[in-house]
């Protein structure tokens, strides 16, 4: 396995207890403990992170923005969902 | 003249370029779409529209995104070229780690150090985003296809170079890459934040050492004062040539990769300097430099642009040491990749046994090498649990 053949690792970092796991970057190395490592180094060398996830690039499976509207399309026309959407008569309060 | 402070004042006009910053972060932060997204054309001028209905309303490009082939390219080249100038920058101050005056400084100027290579890393994920692979940007940096920033060709000839580097290079990085935190492809303004948050520390420890020299004994401010001397001239350089001779000035303002023009920003780091330069108690080597009331602005004398041409075409002082030194530092550093690889074909091999071996296909990461797991730090400390979930994956989804 050269570098050239290093898979990509997905980085994400919780930065402290309480948060989730966020996008941090990508980076290369030969397997998933390595990629720890590296991670660590470059993302969290000042104390940015409590946790580190690393994830294949080739694991992730994405929406494409070619398929957006059709994709996204079943949240556009319900409105409904959102609270806000209903009127109140004036004076109700806690609802 | 005001007392003089009994310690590194705070550098004039840095809090200001540090605040856009975490601005440009916050705005990363928020929804931000900027134009609506509209129905997916298939065809190519609907998609144009869609790009620069986007660009114009001060929304991110993402990698998955239609973009002009210009665009892409651009963003290749430039991001090629910065990536190249972090990790080629490693070498002005790597010289003197080893002859640091203080184990403090020495701790420093590593970290300092250290940080680029990282930045370099950013850099290149970003640029692999467009589809590009690192390896090959490298070959191209080693075969001398692509460049990196002029002044990293001078050399760092006594210790005061290292702060007068760090000042006066890194403050124009900075002046250079704030506006960079804004630019309109997704994956390098995130980068830049990244990087800018992390380069301030670089510019203010600069300061600090030339503060300590200026500081210090007659010798120590004479070495200080020639440092300056060397430094400003290749810092002022950094910004390129007029707006009025860059190449790829225009389309890049047009896409806003880039938001202001070498001119501008090149004033706005004369501007930042001149304070700067007289808390530390050293004179900017330009007889013209003052201040010019109607403008606004210290007037100043340009750098010499045939100098900047000379030494991008490969003529400055040092080019063929860096790019020498680059290249057998990939070739020696080869055994440590391969090295690398042969671990992690091992423990997949371990691996693979102690499944066979428990006959159950419940992943324990690699048990076998738990031990050299627990490195220092907290994140890669314990990784791997012999039968056990993956520590380091606390609360991942099955």
């Amino acid at each position: 396995m050269s570098e050239h053949d290093w898979p990509l690792w997905e980085v994400f970092v919780r930065a402290r207890r309480g948060l989730a796991h966020l996008h941090a970057g990508s980076l290369h190395a030969p397997d998933a403990h390595l990629a720890l490592r590296n991670a660590r180094d470059l993302f969290t060398r000042r104390g940015e992170g409590v946790s580190l996830w690393v994830v294949p690039a080739d694991a992730v499976t994405a929406s494409s923005p070619d398929e957006k509207d059709p994709f996204f399309d079943p949240a556009a026309d319900k409105p409904y969902r959102h609270p806000t959407f209903f009127a109140l008569p004036e004076g109700v309060e806690h609802l | 003249m005001a007392e003089r402070p009994t310690q590194t004042p705070p550098m004039p006009g840095s809090d200001r370029l540090l605040a856009e910053v975490t601005q440009a972060g916050e705005e990363l932060a928020r929804t931000h779409s900027g134009a609506h997204d509209g129905p997916a054309e298939a065809d190519e001028e609907a998609l144009a529209a869609r790009f620069k209905e986007i660009v114009a309303a001060d929304g991110k490009i993402e990698p998955r995104d239609w973009m002009p082939g210009g665009y892409r390219a651009s963003l290749v080249r430039q991001l090629a070229q910065h990536a190249h100038s972090e990790i080629v920058g490693m070498q002005p101050e790597a010289h003197w780690i080893g002859r640091a005056p203080s184990l403090y400084r020495k701790a420093v100027l590593l970290a300092k150090v250290q940080d680029e290579a990282g930045h370099g890393l950013y850099l290149y994920a970003a640029a692999e985003t467009l589809g590009v692979r690192r390896a090959d940007l490298l070959d191209a940096l080693h075969e001398g296809r692509q460049g990196y920033l002029s002044f990293i060709n001078y050399p760092t000839l006594t210790w005061a170079d290292t702060g007068a580097l760090a000042w006066l290079t890194d403050g124009a990085a900075i002046v250079n890459q704030v506006p960079l935190c804004r630019t309109s492809y997704g994956p390098y303004a995130r980068a830049m934040v990244r990087v800018c948050k992390e380069e301030s520390f670089h510019h203010r420890q600069g300061f600090d050492s030339l503060w300590a020299l200026t500081h210090g004994s007659p010798r120590q401010r004479e070495m200080a004062q020639a440092a300056v001397d060397r430094w400003w001239y290749p810092a002022l350089a950094m910004f390129g040539p007029p707006h009025s001779a860059s190449t790829h000035s225009e389309r890049s303002m047009a896409w806003r990769i880039k938001r202001f023009t070498n001119d501008e920003l090149r004033q706005r780091f004369v501007d930042v300097c001149v304070p700067q330069a007289e808390a530390l108690g050293v004179t900017l080597p330009d007889p013209e430099l003052r201040w010019n009331a109607e403008r606004g602005h210290y007037d100043f004398t340009p750098p010499d642009f045939a100098e900047l041409r000379r030494v991008i075409r490969g003529d400055g002082p040092c080019n063929r040491e860096r790019v020498a030194h680059r290249r057998a530092a990939h070739e020696e550093g080869a055994w440590v990749r391969e090295a690398a690889a042969a671990h992690a074909r091992r423990r997949a091999a371990r691996s693979a046994d102690a499944e066979a071996d428990s006959g159950s296909g419940s992943g324990s990461g690699s048990g076998a090498d738990a031990g050299d797991a627990a490195g220092s730090g907290g994140a890669a400390a314990g990784t791997d649990r012999p039968g056990g979930a993956r520590a380091d994956a606390e609360g991942m989804p099955a």
